[in-house]
């Protein structure tokens, strides 16, 4: 008794003082079952009001403007766009890249904090994991209709057919589309079987007959016996590990369809790096925009605590640290090469005539707002991040844009240049894919499990065997 | 129709207290039985020695099936079949067909995992036995619930009970398998 009272005391002392101490993951200390309730609550309730408000001008976008500029563009041609010679590439693959880049950090939240053991990430994972699905859906668009005749889109696979023809692997165009349909298809696989055992939770939960038939079938049986758990956890390891990969290659084969490039700026080999990185910090952001009125709106205050937030600044913090630090790298080396089409365009990119607001943009938001996350009032203010958070979205968009259109529009010969103007049918296309992205959102948020039920729940104290509160006894399994 | 004996099932309110629970129910000899909790349980797997999960061989499988085969597919599309000089550069060589097979082997792997994790825990099915236990429903909330197979040598009705009761099991019940 007298040993069990000195351990006590030397564990005290050598317990790091509680400023230092992690924040609980779940605040409140809720029961397992309150915690279930909690977190299956917004699902079984009925649809609040700001939902609609929310859902119907999303709807709008994706059901009317969104087929409206898709359908037009596929019957008239690419030229509906503003894309032209010598800018051939224009709004389509900058919000391509935008969309995969607002998908990395879905990933890289859920798998990469998955295998580092952050437990936080089990509250925010699964709205992340599901950012990545539906960007990822809206990235992969673009460039099967940019191609001009979409009904051509299966050239790009590798079907027999009776032209002989096969296609290019040696192109990285080639390689983007392996990855981005990898993207797709592995990035679903991993959330949909992370909601498998929710699913369960909700099909045990069910009161109406609907629901209990609809998550029957999606829980596929599931019973949480110990034997499937072992086999699921394995599974799950894998899948984290393989989505970990993904985020450093899908960004990576984007940037190499530019750096295979001769265009001064796009003749760098920075860019797959470059690409990951702003696909990261450009998600964070998105990450802000999404928790912070969601936490409030479906009451998962306590659940999604302000450290959380915190945290994904933080990450936002250190991910635009490292862009700004390629951005110093590009200009630096523009400027060492030696090269006037490189010294031309870069100078362009911030004091050129057309672009040079986007440019403006990228370093003031970018490299300038970025820093205010360097303060702990900024991080605990939940609209000032959120803010930070649209306001990344708009930066990364307009680095995009200066990277595609602001090398593009002014080539090696000045009879060559041009400019680029976007029509409202590349502005309404995205419109159309933002709607479409929030509206899926948000039936993710109302008819699917949208915190990991199972995943917080084990990692609460009460589900430690080890801990007083999992109900472990003095000298229990020391 | 007939009803026969699935097993007994019996509740915990702890995790502690199911992996107590579960060293006891193995100690005394028993082979076929399970523990039906809400998450995985820390130091269940070594309790029950389940050893190492063969999911991560599948996946392993899936990768390197899917590997060789874009690998291969390159080769005989680009090489083989309709052989074109891009650049004066070799019909097949390693650096192109990486990529595209690498992004197939996380495409194979991940299909691995998934369907490793599916087919060696026999789902999807629509219905299994202590789905139509009424108390089970609570395992996916905050119970833990040991059930021992009517199929274990070792089974008897009332022995089997009596050890569940013993070990501080709760509800305990016959559940029934109707087929």
């Amino acid at each position: 008794m007298a040993d069990s009272a000195l351990n006590l005391e030397v564990l005290k002392r050598l317990a790091p003082p509680a400023e230092l101490g992690r924040a609980p993951v779940v605040e409140g200390k809720p029961s397992l079952g309150a915690l279930t309730d909690k977190l299956s609550a917004f699902a079984e309730a009925k649809t609040p009001v700001w939902w609609w408000i929310v859902f119907i001008p999303a709807a709008f976008a994706a059901t009317v403007i969104f087929p409206t500029c898709l359908f037009y563009q596929v019957f008239t041609g690419v030229g509906v766009w503003g894309n032209n010679h010598p800018v051939m590439w224009g709004l389509d693959i900058v919000n391509f890249i935008w969309w995969v880049g607002v998908a990395h950090a879905g990933t890289l939240i859920s798998a990469l904090l998955f295998l580092t053991k952050q437990h936080w990430r089990t509250t925010i994972g699964r709205m992340a994991e599901a950012m990545t699905v539906f960007s990822v859906m809206m990235a992969g668009l673009y460039p099967a209709i940019h191609v001009g005749r979409a009904w051509f889109d299966w050239f790009m696979f590798p079907v027999p057919n009776s032209n002989g023809l096969w296609p290019q692997f040696r192109s990285p165009l080639m390689w983007d589309v392996f990855a981005v349909n990898t993207y797709l298809v592995v990035s679903s696989l991993f959330w949909f079987m992370g909601m498998i055992p929710d699913f369960a939770v909700f099909r045990d939960r069910s009161t109406t007959r609907i629901r209990k038939t609809v998550f029957t079938f999606l829980a596929m049986g599931w019973t949480g016996s110990a034997r499937q758990w072992h086999n699921y956890e394995k599974a799950y390891v894998v899948l984290c590990g393989l989505c970990t990969l993904l985020v450093f290659t899908v960004s990576s084969i984007v940037g190499l369809d530019f750096c295979t490039a001769q265009i001064a700026g796009w003749h760098a080999t920075i860019f797959p790096l470059y690409f990951v990185i702003g696909a990261v910090f450009c998600g964070f952001g998105m990450m802000l925009v999404l928790l912070i009125p969601l936490r409030k709106l479906c009451g998962l205050e306590n659940i999604i605590t302000k450290s959380h937030i915190a945290t994904v600044a933080k990450l936002a913090l250190v991910s635009g640290l490292i862009i700004d630090y390629i951005y110093l790298m590009e200009f630096f080396i523009a400027w060492y090469s030696g090269d006037p089409y490189e010294r031309w365009v870069f100078g362009h990119r911030l004091f050129g005539h057309t672009y040079m607001i986007l440019g403006w943009m990228l370093i003031g938001i970018n490299v300038c707002v970025t820093q205010l996350l360097w303060f702990k009032k900024i991080r605990s203010n939940l609209w000032a991040l959120f803010i930070i958070g649209l306001l990344i979205n708009c930066g990364m968009w307009s680095e995009r844009f200066v990277i595609v259109v602001g090398s593009l529009y002014q080539d090696f010969l000045p009879a060559n240049w041009g400019k680029y103007m976007p029509t409202m049918w590349d502005i309404g296309l995205y419109v159309g894919t933002l709607g479409a992205f929030f509206m899926l959102y948000l039936l993710f948020v109302k008819f699917l499990p949208v915190i990991a039920i199972s995943e917080v729940k084990g990692v609460m104290p009460e589900a430690d065997p080890h801990h007083p509160l999992g109900g472990a006894k003095k000298g229990d399994h020391q | 129709m007939s009803e026969k004996v699935y097993g007994l099932i019996a509740e915990f309110d702890s995790p502690a207290a199911i992996l107590h629970a579960a060293e006891k129910v193995r100690d005394a000899g028993y082979r076929r039985w399970d523990a039906f909790t809400p998450f995985p349980i820390h130091g269940m797997d070594q309790v029950m020695k389940l050893g190492n999960s063969l999911v991560g061989w599948v996946a392993l499988a899936g990768g390197a099936f899917m590997f060789l085969n874009v690998a291969g597919l390159i080769w005989f599309t680009n090489a083989f079949d309709y052989p074109l000089i891009v650049g004066g550069k070799p019909m097949f060589s390693v650096p192109m067909t990486f990529v595209p097979s690498y992004i197939m082997l996380i495409m194979g792997g991940a299909l691995g995992a998934l369907i490793g994790m599916l087919g060696l825990n026999q789902l999807p099915r629509l219905h299994h036995p202590l789905l139509d236990q009424k108390r089970f429903a609570l395992v996916s909330r905050d119970k833990f619930m040991l059930v021992i197979g009517a199929q274990d040598e070792k089974f008897c009705a009332t022995e089997t009970k009596k050890l569940l009761e013993a070990l501080g099991g709760t509800h305990v019940e016959i559940v029934e398998d109707q087929d």
